[in-house]
């Protein structure tokens, strides 16, 4: 469609796609360098913080958001949005993971005693109700739900 | 252009057409090479009632070792691995055979685009690839019985997939074909509802079918490709032993468990959003009354889809995952109960104070009311930290389960697949069997899955085939449960299948519907409408043809 | 045909967020994994060759630049500089299949190969060594994956070139010439993201 065409002249053209790409180059150029900085923990933030500001502009005018229905946008966004969320759920998990053993109970003087009845030791645990086919394999796969 | 299309009309508008989309072209070939959604549609409703009828087959089977206490079937003795096989493709095929392919490929492909007043779906071609894809898979899972069935569960926890011996591999490689059937599924749908609406019909002129089938599309293309990640993942670690899962080789089998649930959790939305969906259509219709609260169900229907991607946990509250985390996933699973409530409340009001009609769809959908309150109550205890130390991997989560995606999303299939039927077939089934096949349904849900809740909180751990005596009553009445609902399916199954020798002389609109399907013809033609349907009254418009009624 | 290719474009955009979470899973993995064994991913960073990644990026880039020139091109009728262009852009893929071609093999050479094929050093749960061979798991994954949407890539530029020298496009109808575009630039965005996560991060 000729409106269609005016659309795209009006939007875009070569020279905003390779002043694009000069802007893309040079943030490479400067993450790279960046990398031989020691920053410590920022080196993450430095190379991620980069990276997205190139995916931004990839996006942006490389991909034609810029000038497209939002809707793509968004499309576009939930992926990321919803990639967030995954990420940072696992990342609450992993890193508040705490020591199992606890550290403050105080040692046990006199531990509870063991009935005899339950010590498996001096009373054989009651036999089981069915008929045990061959050796056992064991239970069903005993997994969470 | 001419006669512009109300919907709300309860005449047929043109005589019965000659040639309509089953009738047009007749060849095998026709069919396999078809664009038309009714037609996929068609196919996929074979299809995924021929693998509901092989996961039922292995469902019966598990349930008949359950019987008695001596693991023994027909005369047989079933060992502790059998029983593992059984259990694991019941499920496996239950969910990606039937469940989750099942309302989508169907009864949305087929009503779907006739409800936006529209030719077809956005890609036609990718519609069929995507049944293809559905078939691909299905050969694989099926395959991968034959080559080794597995024993893992269908949740595949490792690091026991990853050593155990059996067809895993094959297995996986089905879950991704069939997990990419659902993503091209629900892509079509999303452009199709953006994109191919009716003039006229903006988003809140939409049946709440549509919005429901929107909200799982969302989920099927947000959520789905992260299980495909997670067989590959699974895949590599069995045939390369790359250590991400298994303690042994350095890995963490809780990762394997949030990658799995990530999607898995979201996916029962998949299966429960097309059955409210339905049961949205089927109580105005059958109330002959304007629905209650339009608003609230469709803006409910979008947050359950975004709201069931933060939950995932509440499926690892004892794995061993942080309490931290534990404590968050808890808490966000009470929000994800309110838009389901929500609904049930808009759905009774709907039907208080209306002209309620019992035929069979309607009792199917009462039905699912009565079913998916238990299943969505019972999901809140174990939801609750406390309660669920207690309840997780006992039979009360199996019932709690299977109260929501058998008593809720197939009772809602089948009551859905009733209420299409004339429009799709062009015959009336006879009420009255139906209306006894749903009764058998009902009696016989309950009697299966009602006793797994007291025997889960009594103890009774979930996938185990030995059992303490005390649970052998219970588990006895469960099994003759098991019977009445294969009754009840295979009357369902006779009643709509005999309803084909009768003469294609169903009404455009049997039940009064106000929806754009009901606009045309039953069966419909193959380009769906003579002219392009142009709305005109608000969705559910039950006042009398004449009032005005518009935006 | 605007509506058409309105619909084309969304549905396009659908499936690419699909790539991001598919790949994103994969990034996410890595994620836990990195977090489980910082000192051992450190490590075994120093053997991949930042020259050759970096190198690999402009590449990209490039490539990126030549398939929206390309796309420009049809838009505007001009069917020469199009197919110049998608020409331009199959030959970056080619340049960058053949750069991870002297990385892998370099692996190859050191041992330093997934799973169980890892050769380089001794599993030790104790030492921590599991990490090391984690990461190249990991880096195959990621980077095989990566590669094999490059070929398929690849594939559908050159479709693209035979249909353009059918006649196929023009200002009217450049559909595809914009769909494939969008999915090379996704291609490019999973590279601006894997670079610094693997060869860059200390």
């Amino acid at each position: 469609m000729s409106s269609h065409t005016e659309a795209t002249h009006a939007h875009g053209g070569p020279a905003v796609y390779t002043r694009n790409l000069v802007a893309l180059l040079i943030l490479t150029t400067i993450t790279v360098g960046a990398a031989y900085v020691d920053f410590g923990p920022g080196n993450v933030v430095i190379a991620l913080s980069i990276a997205t500001i190139k995916a931004i502009l990839v996006a942006l005018f490389f991909m034609h958001l810029r000038w497209d229905k939002s809707v793509n946008t968004i499309i576009c966004l939930a992926g990321f949005l919803f990639l967030g969320i995954f990420l940072m759920f696992d990342l609450l998990d992993f890193t508040s993971r705490r020591d199992p053993t606890p550290r403050n109970l105080p040692a046990m003087a006199q531990p509870t005693p063991v009935p005899a009845t339950m010590n498996p030791l001096l009373t054989p645990p009651p036999k089981p109700v069915f008929a045990e086919p061959k050796a056992a394999e064991g239970e069903g796969a005993a997994k969470e739900k | 252009m001419e006669p512009v299309i109300t919907a709300g009309t309860q005449t047929g508008h043109h005589p019965r057409p000659e040639k309509n989309y089953l009738n047009e072209t007749t060849t095998v070939w026709s069919w396999m090479t078809t664009v038309d959604h009714k037609r996929i549609g068609i196919m996929y409703l074979v299809g995924t009632l021929g693998a509901f009828m092989l996961g039922g087959i292995f469902a019966l089977l598990v349930r008949l070792v359950l019987l008695t206490p001596d693991h023994k079937l027909f005369g047989l003795q079933v060992t502790a691995e059998g029983y593992n096989r059984l259990f694991t493709l019941h499920g496996a095929i239950m969910v990606f055979l039937f469940i989750i392919p099942s309302i989508p490929g169907s009864l949305t492909n087929f009503v779907l685009p006739l409800m936006l007043g529209a030719k077809d779906v956005a890609f036609p071609r990718l519609n069929l690839a995507s049944f293809y894809l559905w078939v691909t898979g299905a050969l694989l899972a099926v395959g991968s019985m034959v080559f080794g069935a597995i024993d893992t569960g269908w949740t595949f926890y490792t690091p026991y997939s990853t050593t155990t011996q059996g067809g895993v591999v094959m297995m996986t490689m089905a879950v991704f074909v069939l997990g990419f059937s659902s993503i091209f599924t629900g892509l079509n749908f999303i452009a199709t509802v953006h994109k191919l609406r009716a003039p006229g019909m903006g988003w809140f002129d939409m049946p709440l079918f549509v919005w429901g089938m929107y909200s799982t599309a969302v989920i099927q293309v947000l959520a789905t490709p992260v299980l495909g990640i997670t067989v590959v993942l699974l895949a590599m670690e069995r045939v390369l032993k790359i250590g991400i899962f298994d303690p042994k080789l350095g890995g963490d089998p809780v990762l394997f468990q949030h990658f799995f649930w990530f999607y898995s959790h979201p996916a029962v939305y998949i299966m429960i959003l097309p059955g409210m969906a339905i049961i949205s259509e089927l109580i105005p219709t059958f109330s002959k009354k304007t629905i209650f609260g339009y608003r609230a169900i469709a803006y409910s229907s979008v947050s359950l889809a975004l709201v069931s991607f933060i939950v995932w946990g509440h499926h690892m509250f004892i794995s061993g995952q942080s309490q931290l985390a534990t404590v968050v996933f808890s808490a966000l699973t009470f929000l994800v109960a309110i838009p389901s409530g929500i609904k049930v409340f808009n759905w009774l009001t709907t039907m208080y104070q209306g002209n309620i009609v019992l035929a069979t769809p309607m009792l199917y959908a009462i039905s699912f009311l009565i079913l998916f309150a238990i299943g969505g109550l019972t999901g809140i205890f174990l939801g609750t930290l406390s309660t669920d130390v207690h309840l997780t991997d006992t039979y009360f989560v199996v019932a709690h389960f299977h109260y929501v995606m058998m008593g809720s999303t197939v009772t809602a299939f089948v009551g859905g697949l009733y209420y299409w039927w004339p429009k799709m077939t062009g015959r009336m089934y006879s009420e009255k069997l139906g209306r006894i096949s749903c009764i058998l349904w009902f009696i016989g849900f309950n009697a299966t899955f009602l006793p797994q809740f007291i025997m889960g909180s009594q103890g009774m751990p979930r996938r185990y085939f030995n059992y303490l005596d005390q649970f052998q009553p219970y588990h006895a009445f469960s099994t003759v449960g098991s019977w009445i609902i294969g009754l009840s399916l295979f009357m369902t199954l006779g009643v709509l299948l005999s309803s084909l020798r009768k003469p294609m002389d169903a009404p455009d609109n049997p039940w009064g519907g106000t929806t754009l399907e009901w606009a045309t013809s039953s069966p419909p033609i193959t380009h769906n409408f003579h002219d392009q349907p142009v709305l005109e009254r608000e969705p559910y418009d039950y006042r009398p043809a004449g009032v005005s009624g518009g935006h | 045909m605007e509506q058409q290719f309105d619909t084309s474009k969304l549905g396009m955009w659908l499936f690419l967020t699909t790539e991001i979470l598919l790949f994103g899973g994969l990034f996410v993995g890595f994620g836990m994994m990195q977090n489980r064994y910082p000192r051992e991913f450190f490590e075994a960073h120093e053997h991949l060759q930042r020259g050759y990644g970096a190198f690999n990026t402009v590449v990209l880039l490039f490539s990126s630049w030549t398939m929206v020139m390309a796309v420009n091109a049809a838009s505007t009728n001009q069917k020469k500089k199009l197919v110049m262009f998608l020409w331009l852009t199959i030959l970056c893929a080619f340049i960058f299949l053949g750069v991870k071609y002297f990385e892998y093999s370099h692996k190859y050479y050191d041992g330093l190969l997934p799973g169980r094929f890892y050769s380089h050093q001794a599993l030790d749960a104790v030492k921590g060594t599991y990490g090391q061979a984690t990461f190249f798991a990991f880096y195959f994954m990621m980077t095989g994956l990566h590669g094999i949407h490059i070929l398929v890539g690849i594939f559908l530029l050159y479709w693209l070139v035979r249909r353009s020298n059918r006649g196929d496009f023009d200002s009217a109808y450049y559909t595809p010439v914009d769909l494939v575009g969008l999915y090379w630039h996704i291609v490019d965005m999973i590279w601006i993201y894997l670079f610094p996560l693997y060869y860059l991060i200390t």
